[in-house]
This record gives C-alpha cells, sequence and structure tokens, in this order.
C-alpha cells in the first residue's frame, strides 16, 4: 500500500533572538516546526548550549563536575576564558551565586564588576543569571545590566516578584531577559504578558518554564515545553513564541544519582559516567521537548550533547 | 479514520435485540466507538459489518505480547503522539545485542548480566527486557547454538532472532517454541519464507524496509499472508531519521489510522560511543520506539534510560504519588530534626534532595494529600493543622525522636499556632518556603 506521509503546516513561528554582539553573536529559535521536525519545515538555527561558570569557586558542586574546572575556577575571568579558548563555548552563562545573602553576600558593585571583567575577557554571548534569590536579584541584576550595557546579553532570571525592575534595566541597557515561572504554562504565559505590557519588546524573551532533573520532575519540564511550543506553532500564540531555556546543570548535579559512590551504590555503576549521562540525558530529552538555549556544566556532557545535535540536523 | 457511533449504528443489525448487553443497537454502537466494547458481543452481526467494523475499530498500534511468562512485554496499543494528551501505554523494551560471533562464555557472561540488570526505583521494577540474537557470523548452527546458551542463561527473557538467513530464523526459533520470540526479520527479499517461519512457530515477525513506502507496502503483502503481528523497522539510524520516521508512523497510526504502519516501532540505536548510544536511546525513548536495541548494558546507562522511560510514560493526569509514612534521610538519631510536606512526588523529591545535600540526617514526614503541592494541599483544605496533628500522631514517630519538634513549610507558617493547639507538648518551627533554603536552614541550626 502507498505511503502518504502526513506532514503538519504550523501557522505560528519561534521568534528567532540574537544574543551577543560582533562576531561571537548567537541566534535561537527561528524554527516554524516542532523541535528537530526539519522534514516539514524551517528549523534555521542549531539550539545554543552555553558552560556555566559563577562568580565564586563552585564549592557546592560535586567533584565530578569540578575537577575539568579545577585550574580556572577560582576567578571568573580565567574560567570564562577556559570556557571559550579550550571548550569552544558558543556562549557562556555567568550565575551570580556569590550574592545570595545565605552565600557570600556579595554586592551588586561587586557583581557588576565582574560581570564587567568578565565581557572584557570573552567575545561569545553572555548569559548573565542572578543567585534565584527573587528580591537580591533585583539590584544585582539591574548592576549587571547597567555594567554590561549595549553587549547584547540575555539577562535572568525575571520572575513574577522582581520583573519590573530587571525587565526596566535589560531594556534601558539594550538586554534580552529570561522570564522564568514555575512549571505552568498558564504561569509562564501570564508572565510573558505581564513583561511585554511594560513595552519589552516580547521578540527579546526568552522562556524558562523551569527545568527540572532526570528523575525528579523531567516529565513536567518536558511536557509544559512541549505544550508551550505547540501553542506557539499550531496555535499561532504570540506569547508562546520566545524560544526556551533549559536550565540543565544546575538542577542535574544536585540529585543524588550525581553524587552518590558507586561503593555505596553498587548497583548504580560508574558515578563519573552515571553524572555525566544524567546532565547528557536530561539535555536532550529536553531539546527534543522544545528548548532551544541550554545552560549546562560538564564538558564532556556538552561535548556528547552537541554531537547529538549535530546528528539531529 | 475511527468510525463514529452514527456510522458504526448503520452497519449493525438495527433490531435492537438486546443480546449485546445494550438496551439498544445505537447504544451499543455508541460503546463500539469509545472503544469500551467490542464487536463479538453481537451475535447477529453480518460478515460485511464484522469486516469494516474490525479494521476500523482495531487500536491504530496494534497490541502484542512480546516474549511469555512473567518477563513478557506489551507493546502497542498507543493512543496519542504526544503524552500530555493521554498517558503513553506501554513503556518501550529495551534489548541489548549480543551477537553469534561472541565465545559462548562471553553470550553466557551477556545473559546473566541481562537477569542482573533489574533495580528498583520508586517501587517500580525495571531492567532490561529483552535480547536480541544477531547472526553475525551468518551461520545457521552457530545462531543456533548461541540461542541455546541464551535459552539457558537468560531463561524467560524474550528474544529477538535478528537474522536474514531463513535457514538461522528456523533454527534458532525452535529454541525458543511457546515463548514467543520476535524474528527480525522479513525484508523484500526474503518476506514469503520469513512469514511462513514466523507462523509455523507463533513468533513475531519484525519487519525492516528502507523508507516508509517500502515498509507500508511489504507490512501489506505479509499480512495477506496471514501474519498479524509484525513489529517494524523503517531502516532509520541516524538522530534525524528516527524522528522523522518514528512520527510519520505514529501520526500515520493514530490520525489516519493507516493499518500498514499501525504496528510497534523497532530502532536499533547500537553504537561504539555508549553515551552517545544513550542519548539516541532518549530520542528512541521520547519519540515513540517500543523496542530499543543497545550494544551495550552499563550500569550507569541502564538507571539512566530506566528512569527517562519511567519519566516519559508516567501517566500526566494522576500526579505521582510518593506513600504516606515518615522517611529517613541518611541515618537519622533521635535527636535529628523531624520535616513534614505532602506527597506530591515533585515535592517529596525536591524536599529529600535538599536535605540529604545539607548532609544532616533527618525524618521526613510525607502526608497523603492526593498528589498535591504543599500550597495546593493546604487551599484545598487537605494540609490542615488537625490532619497534619493526625497524622503526626499515628504515624508513632513521637517514639523515636528525643524533642518533638516538627518543622513545617515556610508556605503553610500560619498553620503553626493551632498545630501546636492540637499536638500538645510540640515545639512547631516554621521552615523555609522553598526547598533550596533548606540546607541554610539546617546550617543555620547547628
Ligand atoms: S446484539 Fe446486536 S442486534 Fe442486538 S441490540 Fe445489540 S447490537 Fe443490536
Amino acid at each position: 500500500m502507498a505511503f502518504t506521509p502526513a506532514k503538519e503546516t504550523y501557522s505560528g513561528k519561534v521568534y528567532s533572538v540574537a544574543i551577543g554582539t560582533g562576531e561571537g553573536t548567537g541566534t535561537v529559535g527561528g524554527e516554524n516546526v516542532l523541535p528537530f521536525h526539519s522534514f516539514e519545515g524551517a528549523a534555521p538555527n542549531r539550539p545554543v548550549i552555553a558552560f556555566e561558570i559563577q562568580d565564586v569557586p563552585p564549592a557546592d558542586w560535586p567533584e565530578s563536575v569540578k575537577k575539568p574546572f579545577e585550574a580556572v575556577s577560582d576567578d571568573p575571568v580565567k574560567w570564562a576564558r577556559f570556557c571559550q579558548d579550550e571548550l569552544k563555548a558558543k556562549a557562556i552563562a555567568l550565575r551570580l551565586v556569590g550574592t545570595h545573602p545565605d552565600r557570600e553576600n556579595r554586592s551588586a558593585e561587586d557583581a557588576a564588576k565582574t560581570v564587567k571583567d568578565v565581557l572584557a575577557a570573552v567575545n561569545v554571548p553572555l548569559i548573565i543569571l542572578g543567585s534565584n534569590h527573587a528580591e537580591k536579584d533585583a539590584p544585582v541584576l539591574v548592576a549587571a545590566s547597567e555594567a554590561a550595557k549595549d553587549k547584547n546579553c540575555v539577562i535572568g532570571k525575571a520572575q513574577e516578584a522582581n520583573y519590573k525592575t530587571i525587565a526596566a534595566a535589560a531594556m534601558a541597557n539594550n538586554h534580552k531577559i529570561i522570564a522564568m515561572s514555575e512549571l505552568d504554562i498558564n504561569l509562564s504565559k501570564q508572565l510573558n504578558i505581564l513583561i511585554t505590557q511594560m513595552g519589552f519588546e516580547k521578540e527579546r524573551l526568552i522562556t524558562d518554564p523551569m527545568c527540572s532533573a532526570l528523575g525528579y520532575g523531567l516529565e513536567y519540564t518536558y511536557s509544559v515545553m512541549e505544550r508551550i511550543r505547540l501553542a506557539a506553532l499550531t496555535q499561532n500564540d504570540a506569547t508562546m513564541q520566545p524560544p526556551m531555556l533549559g536550565d540543565i546543570g544546575m538542577y542535574v548535579w544536585k540529585v543524588k544519582e550525581t553524587q552518590a559512590p558507586e561503593a555505596d551504590l553498587p548497583h548504580w555503576g560508574s558515578l563519573e559516567e552515571r553524572g555525566i549521562a544524567w546532565e547528557a540525558v536530561t539535555a536532550t530529552a529536553l531539546l527534543v521537548a522544545g528548548a532551544e538555549l541550554l545552560i549546562m556544566r560538564h564538558p564532556k556532557a556538552v561535548e556528547e550533547v552537541q554531537k547529538t545535535i549535530e546528528e539531529l540536523i | 479514520m475511527a468510525l463514529t457511533g452514527v456510522e458504526i449504528f448503520k452497519l449493525l443489525p438495527k433490531t435492537n435485540c438486546k443480546k449485546c448487553g445494550h438496551p439498544t443497537c445505537l447504544a451499543f454502537a455508541m460503546k463500539l466507538a469509545q472503544r469500551q466494547a467490542t464487536l463479538d458481543s453481537c451475535p447477529d452481526v453480518s460478515e460485511e459489518a464484522k469486516k469494516v467494523l474490525g479494521e476500523a475499530s482495531a487500536p491504530p498500534v496494534r497490541p502484542m505480547t512480546f516474549g511469555a511468562g512473567d518477563k513478557a512485554v506489551k507493546m502497542g496499543e498507543e493512543t496519542v503522539l504526544f503524552r500530555h494528551d493521554k498517558k503513553f501505554v506501554n513503556p518501550c523494551a529495551f534489548a541489548v545485542e549480543i551477537k553469534d560471533t561472541l565465545s559462548e562464555a562471553d553470550i553466557a557472561a551477556i545473559a546473566e548480566e541481562v537477569v542482573k540488570s533489574e533495580i528498583d526505583r520508586v517501587g517500580q521494577k525495571l531492567r532490561i527486557d529483552a535480547i536480541a540474537l544477531t547472526n553475525a557470523s551468518g551461520d545457521a548452527g552457530k545462531l543456533e547454538a548461541a540461542a541455546k546458551t541464551v535459552a539457558a542463561k537468560a531463561a524467560g527473557v524474550p528474544v529477538i532472532i535478528n537474522t536474514q538467513n531463513t535457514q538461522a530464523a528456523e533454527a534458532a526459533v525452535k529454541v525458543f517454541s511457546d515463548k514467543r520470540p520476535l524474528i527480525y526479520g522479513a525484508t523484500a527479499a526474503n518476506f514469503e519464507a520469513m512469514a511462513n517461519i514466523a507462523k509455523a512457530n507463533k513468533a513475531i515477525l519484525g519487519v525492516g524496509a528502507s523508507g516508509l513506502d517500502e515498509l507500508s507496502t511489504l507490512t501489506d503483502k505479509i499480512k495477506g499472508l496471514g501474519v498479524e503481528d509484525m513489529v517494524i523497522d523503517s531502516g532509520a539510524r541516524k538522530a534525524k531519521e528516527i524522528i522523522e520516521n518514528n512520527t510519520l508512523i505514529r501520526r500515520a497510526a493514530i490520525k489516519k489510522n493507516f493499518k500498514p504502519l499501525g504496528f510497534p516501532i523497532i530502532n536499533f540505536i547500537q553504537r561504539e560511543d555508549s553515551l552517545h548510544e544513550a542519548l539516541l536511546g532518549v530520542i528512541a525513548i521520547t519519540k515513540y520506539a517500543s523496542i530499543v536495541v543497545l550494544s551495550s548494558i552499563e550500569k550507569w546507562k541502564n538507571l539512566a534510560l530506566f528512569t527517562l522511560r519511567q519519566n516519559i510514560y508516567t501517566d500526566p493526569q494522576v500526579p505521582m504519588q510518593v506513600e504516606q509514612k515518615v522517611y529517613p534521610i541518611g541515618e537519622p538519631k533521635p535527636e535529628s530534626p523531624l520535616f513534614i510536606t505532602t506527597n506530591f512526588s515533585l515535592t517529596y523529591f525536591i524536599v529529600s534532595g535538599e536535605i540529604e545535600n545539607s548532609k544532616v540526617a533527618s525524618r521526613l514526614a510525607v502526608m497523603d494529600c492526593e498528589g498535591l503541592s504543599v500550597l495546593t494541599a493546604w487551599a484545598a483544605g487537605k494540609f490542615t493543622a488537625s490532619k497534619i496533628a493526625q497524622f503526626i500522631t499515628e504515624s508513632g514517630v513521637e517514639k523515636d525522636i528525643a524533642t518533638k519538634e516538627l518543622i513545617i513549610p515556610g508556605y503553610v507558617a500560619i498553620l503553626s499556632g493551632s498545630i501546636e493547639d492540637k499536638l500538645p507538648g510540640w515545639k512547631i518551627t516554621v521552615g523555609p518556603r522553598e526547598a533550596n533554603a533548606i540546607p541554610a536552614f539546617l546550617r543555620s541550626r547547628g
């Protein structure tokens, strides 16, 4: 029996969002099909993976992901250069975790200086993240936005509690922002609407529907992303059309599977490979669900996901 | 396309004789359309109607059982393209490839590894489900000998006999008679002979082609030879082709009820680089494979793939719940802290994970709130002072702890006074709102 493929045409399209400046500029999104469905439409840009670095040494990262950065992680500038020059990073995500009141409690001025130093050292696009403390992130990200003026960075994360301050600063300094809500398509839509109502262009947004690690709620993130992407493409819902972020590393490298030694759990196998697989599997699943921008930690996991992306396009 | 109730009704005898157990033919037709009844309940239906309805009412992806006994794997029966619409039904099976060119000892070793692969994760038993025995030697005798080793060392594990050589297939399939093996399989060159072998030995027939057009033609011809249970391979090996072909197959089956592709999919994803193979596994698991053939089964890889399969195949309508009880985290002593939260599995995982990260041994009392998160459960009146007090009292945790102190989630700080009233002698401490503040909270307690 002859087979006629049931191809879909989609009415909507994901915004194409450029990040960074000059030679290092990258673009995410832009497709008018479901992830890796290039057989029925156009997907002009590959997903981008950003290496995560921090403003303070990664004391809380498990050993196997700390090790590859051992020689550089005492200094964000060295760390950023290492990612760009040695690991060929397409983007870097600087997490200002040291500003968290329960951590080093670094000031907004300190954070701004780190941002300036890192920007001076690399030319790939920079994602600048707060410590996920809604209150403290507001002043920190305002200072960071100013320090990075006109560098077309991605600032995050704007949440319901602090989006006004962060979006205003990003707007004034020509940046993109990440809008994060917690695992709910309606909350995500609502936040995008609130931010655009301030006059922030929807073409400058990146949606973070909140990540979860393999085995720890991954299916929720997976389905929320899939639903957002379907709404964007099949219903042409403009509020759901920004590219999506998967903030992988932070969620993966705190679960038991990336930390428990083989000696304690022999049936779980090698810790080193298990941790890398945990990050790479989580990342690949979210790419299939619709993420266009990933933040990851382990160089080997990034390399393998990159290899898979090449095979997917 | 599936038929509507009215379309089905037109084909029924319209006598309203009630022998089917429904008051009218129309009522029965409605049940048929919703797949809540089967046609054999009506004794008077015509042959013509049977043929039309049988075709139309069969599930879009043919159900079948691979293997026999406890370790048999159910496949097919899928009804949707996206897991948020409805639960994906039958989790895909993982098979490891064993080549018949290996020594007997090596074959036995892999077979034993399969038998020992079972692990328990959140109450489910997960394992490598099957063995794909490949006739790499091209020799029928070697395949048969390898089949005997597998049958002895991995008794009961469903087997894929991977050869296009009909003589080899026939020799090996006899080793698994009554075990419902899968012969992979039939191609344009050998399908008549393979169909006969599958039929004679009650085996499932794997059908391989290059491309969906050739595949559809082939399954149609094989069906004409009387083989109903097939598993299909479009020839996709690269990630891009796997997504494309698997998606087009599932769409054709579900949206068009296109029978020639209404079969479970088998994907061969063997790679040198085991981690890369795992990532191809992600694509096969998320995108509709029913059988995934791997080249190796390291424990770390199994754990990651088992977990992903479990995540993808959970029911999206029913929030995952964990059992109500007091969970030890680390090795709690009498003076260790006691937390309480709800039994929404995500809440449980995140809270227990953060307590674990803090490296402070604790107890976590998980209360049955029908799988709702803390705030939702509180708003729905399921996480209230009196219910918490009752749960804590009945749990008997009191006898294991030195100080009667209970740490409640920051979001329900408002409940602390009334819990204290209902739990005389207890001190209620308000913990952080978000789980990620737990390590700092525990550190600050010294
Ligand atoms: S048994 Fe058949 S003929 Fe009788 S009522 Fe049911 S559907 Fe109609």
